[in-house]
C-alpha cells in the first residue's frame, strides 16, 4: 500500500518535472550508440542508412561522435578538435538535429569530483562547437561522471575509452 | 514503506552504588588487549522466549566483540552458571579472566520484548551503573541489543555507542555499464536492508540529516542530475529548488537540517551554493574557474571543508560558511578528495589517491597529523568515508575494479585497527551513517 503511494507520488513528481522543464530534447527518437551511456539506453531507431550523409549512422561512425582526454584533463586535443571541426560541419548542414554531448571520466577518481570532471569535458565541446557556430540553443550537456564507463576493464587501455565526451543527435522541434 | 518502530521504554529499576574505580577501558590510538567479558545466554523468562533471549545476546556480542576492543570469553569456560538478578560468584568469572559480566532475561509476550540486563566489574565485585529494562515491540528487537550493547560499551569507555544507529547507502546491481542503483537503509551491521527508491533512475551519494529523518540524494530522474530530498519513514522524494544552472548535485544538509549545501555546474564549472529549504533563498560560497566541490560542515555549522582543484589537482580547503577566503589544508602527496568533518569536530576524514593507490585516511582540521587507515591497490578503489555517531569508526566502500567487480562496504576504527567488511545481500557503495537513534 505504501509502496504504491510512493510510486505514485514519484511519477507526480516526474511529470512535474517534465512540465515545468520542457526539454525538447528528450524526443523518443534519440540515438546512442555509446553503449548504455546515454539515459535512454541504446537507440534502436532513427539510425539510417550509414551510406546515407544526412543520418545519424553516418554522423557516429564516418563523421565520429566521441572525443577522449588524458587523465584528469579537459583539454581538447588536435585529434579531438579535427573530430568536432567534422561535427559542427554536420550540424551546420543538418540543421534540424540537436545534440545532447555526455561527459565521462573513467573510473579512477571519486565520484562527485568525477561528475564535474565529466561536466568540465562536455562544455570544452560544447564551446567548441559554439565558436564553429553551431547554435547555442541545439546543444546541452550532461555529465555522467564515472557512472557508464564505455569499457569495463581496470587497466588503461579501457580507462583511455572512457574519458570521453559523446556528442548525441536526435530530431528535435527547432523554435 | 518504511516501518516505524515501537518507541522504546527505558525504565530504570535498582539502584545500586558504584564504587570507586569502577571498570574502565580508555580508547586510545595505541594497541589495546581487547577487554574479556562474559555474556551467559540471558535467560528466558517466560517459556516460549528462549530463541529470542538467545538471539539478543548473540547480537550484543557482536556488537561489542565487532569494535575489536572487547573479547568475548567462550560460554565453554564458564565455571558456574549465572542467575539473573542474583549476586555473581565473583571468584569463578575471575577465575577465567573476566573482566566485564553482562547479565540478562528476555521475556516475550503479547507481541513485545522486554529485556532486563546488569552489568558487572568483575574485578572490583562491584555492578557497574544500574539494571535496566528495555521494551519494544518484537519487530525491534535488534535495536533493544544494539541499545544494550550501547550502555555497556558507553559504561565501560565512557564514551558513547553507535550500535543503534542506521546507514544509508546505495544498492547496486547489473552489470558495470549499465548499473541499477537504488537509495537503500540497513542498520548499522549491515541487517534490516530495505529500498527508498525504485532504481529507474541513476542515483548518487545518499546523505542523512543530522536528525536522520531525511535524506539528500542525487538523481538523474529528470534527465540531468538534480537533487532531491527523501523522507525515511514515507520513502517519499521530492525536488530541491536549487540556485539555477546546468547540473546541481553533491548535496549536503546544514546542521539545522534547515538548508542544503551543495554544488552547482554552469558552462563547465563547479561551484558550491547554500538553499535555504523552506524560502528557496539561494547565496553562493565560493566563485572560481575550478571545481568546487564534496562540501561537509563543521558540528558548530560556522565551516565547511570541501575539495577543490584550484591548485591543479584535488585538494581539501576550509572556509567560513558565511564566506571568506578558503585555506588549504592538504599538503601530503596526492590527491585529496570526499572530506567530512568527525562528529567531535577535531578531523576530516578524506579519501587520497597517491601513486596508483586509493587510500581512507584522517587529518586534523588543519592538516596535520594526516593518518592513512586503508590502502587499496591492485584493482581495488577505496572512496566515500562517513562517521560513526561517536566518532570513533569511519565506514566507507571498497570497489573491485574491471568487469565483474563491484563495491563493498567496510568499516575501520580512527586508529587503522579492526578492518571490517560490513555484510549486504550485493553490491553497496556511498554510505552515510545517520545519528544513534533514541
Amino acid at each position: 500500500m505504501q509502496t504504491l503511494t510512493k510510486a505514485a507520488l514519484i511519477v507526480l513528481a516526474l511529470s512535474t518535472a517534465a512540465c515545468t522543464r520542457p526539454d525538447r530534447f528528450g524526443a523518443g527518437n534519440s540515438v546512442d550508440l555509446n553503449a548504455a551511456g546515454g539515459a535512454g539506453g541504446i537507440g534502436m531507431s532513427g539510425l539510417g542508412d550509414v551510406n546515407d550523409p544526412t543520418s545519424p549512422a553516418y554522423f557516429q561512425q564516418n563523421v565520429g561522435d566521441r572525443v577522449l582526454f588524458a587523465v584528469d584533463q579537459s583539454t581538447l586535443s588536435a585529434e579531438g578538435r579535427a573530430v568536432l571541426d567534422g561535427q559542427a560541419q554536420w550540424l551546420m548542414t543538418n540543421n534540424d538535429y540537436l545534440a545532447v554531448i555526455e561527459g565521462h571520466a573513467d573510473e579512477q577518481g571519486t565520484r562527485e569530483y568525477n561528475l564535474a570532471l565529466g561536466a568540465r569535458r562536455a562544455n570544452a565541446v560544447y564551446e567548441y562547437l559554439i565558436s564553429k557556430g553551431i547554435s547555442a540553443s541545439r546543444i546541452r550537456t550532461i555529465s555522467y561522471g564515472k557512472e557508464r564507463p564505455l569499457a569495463t576493464c581496470a587497466s588503461e587501455s579501457c580507462y583511455s575509452q572512457n574519458r570521453r565526451a559523446v556528442t548525441v543527435i536526435s530530431i528535435g522541434q527547432l523554435g | 514503506m518504511f516501518k516505524k518502530f515501537m518507541a522504546l521504554l527505558l525504565v530504570v529499576f535498582l539502584g545500586a552504588p558504584v564504587v570507586a574505580e569502577p571498570l574502565r577501558l580508555t580508547i586510545t590510538d595505541g594497541v589495546i588487549e581487547p577487554l574479556p567479558y562474559a555474556i551467559p545466554t540471558f535467560q528466558a523468562e517466560i517459556a516460549g522466549s528462549e530463541d529470542m533471549a538467545a538471539n539478543i545476546t548473540r547480537v550484543i556480542a557482536e556488537d561489542l566483540s565487532g569494535t575489536g576492543l572487547f573479547r568475548q570469553i567462550p560460554s565453554s569456560a564458564f565455571i558456574s552458571q549465572h542467575i539473573f538478578d542474583t549476586t555473581p560468584a565473583y571468584p569463578d568469572w575471575r577465575a577465567i579472566n573476566t573482566q566485564a559480566l553482562i547479565t540478562g532475561a528476555v521475556a516475550v509476550q503479547g507481541g513485545q520484548v522486554v529485556v532486563k540486563f546488569r552489568l558487572y566489574d568483575v574485578f572490583t565485585g562491584a555492578e557497574m551503573g544500574e539494571g535496566q529494562q528495555l521494551v519494544a515491540g518484537v519487530d525491534g528487537w535488534r535495536r533493544l541489543a544494539h541499545k544494550v550493547a550501547d550502555q555497556v560499551y558507553s559504561r565501560i569507555t565512557g564514551e558513547s555507542g553507535y550500535f543503534d544507529s542506521r546507514v544509508i547507502y546505495v544498492a547496486e546491481s547489473g552489470p558495470k555499464d549499465n548499473r541499477r542503483k537504488v537509495i537503500s537503509i540497513m542498520d548499522y551491521d549491515g541487517q534490516n536492508t530495505q529500498s527508498l527508491t525504485q532504481g529507474n533512475s541513476l542515483v548518487l551519494a545518499p546523505r542523512f540529516s543530522p536528525t536522520g529523518d531525511r535524506v539528500l540524494y542525487t538523481s538523474y530522474e529528470s534527465g540531468s542530475p538534480r537533487i532531491y530530498m527523501l523522507n525515511v519513514s514515507s520513502a517519499v522524494a521530492q525536488p530541491i529548488t536549487t540556485a539555477p544552472g546546468n547540473m546541481a548535485f553533491s548535496p549536503r544538509f546544514s546542521r539545522d537540517g534547515q538548508r542544503v549545501i551543495y554544488s552547482l555546474e554552469t558552462g563547465g564549472n563547479t561551484d558550491i551554493w547554500m538553499t535555504d529549504i523552506a524560502t528557496g533563498q539561494h547565496s553562493r560560497l565560493t566563485n572560481a574557474p575550478s571545481i568546487e566541490t564534496g562540501p561537509s560542515l563543521s558540528p558548530d555549522g560556522s565551516q565547511i571543508v570541501f575539495e577543490s582543484d584550484r591548485s591543479g589537482t584535488q585538494q581539501l580547503y576550509v572556509m567560513p560558511v558565511s564566506g571568506g577566503e578558503p585555506r588549504r589544508i592538504s599538503f601530503g602527496e596526492g590527491r585529496y578528495g570526499t572530506p567530512v568533518w568527525s562528529p567531535r569536530g577535531d578531523l576530516v576524514a578524506f579519501t587520497k589517491q597517491n601513486a596508483g593507490r586509493f587510500h581512507i585516511g584522517v587529518m586534523r582540521t588543519d592538516g596535520s597529523e594526516e593518518r592513512l587507515l586503508s590502502s587499496a591497490s591492485g584493482g581495488f578503489l577505496d572512496e566515500g568515508p562517513t562517521w560513526a555517531p561517536n566518532g570513533r569508526v569511519i565506514m566507507f566502500f571498497r570497489e573491485a575494479l574491471g568487469a565483474g567487480g563491484g563495491p563493498s562496504l567496510y568499516s575501520v576504527d580512527i586508529s587503522g585497527r579492526n578492518l571490517r567488511q560490513v555484510p549486504s545481500n550485493g553490491f553497496a557503495s556511498d554510505p552515510s551513517w545517520g545519528p544513534l537513534l533514541r
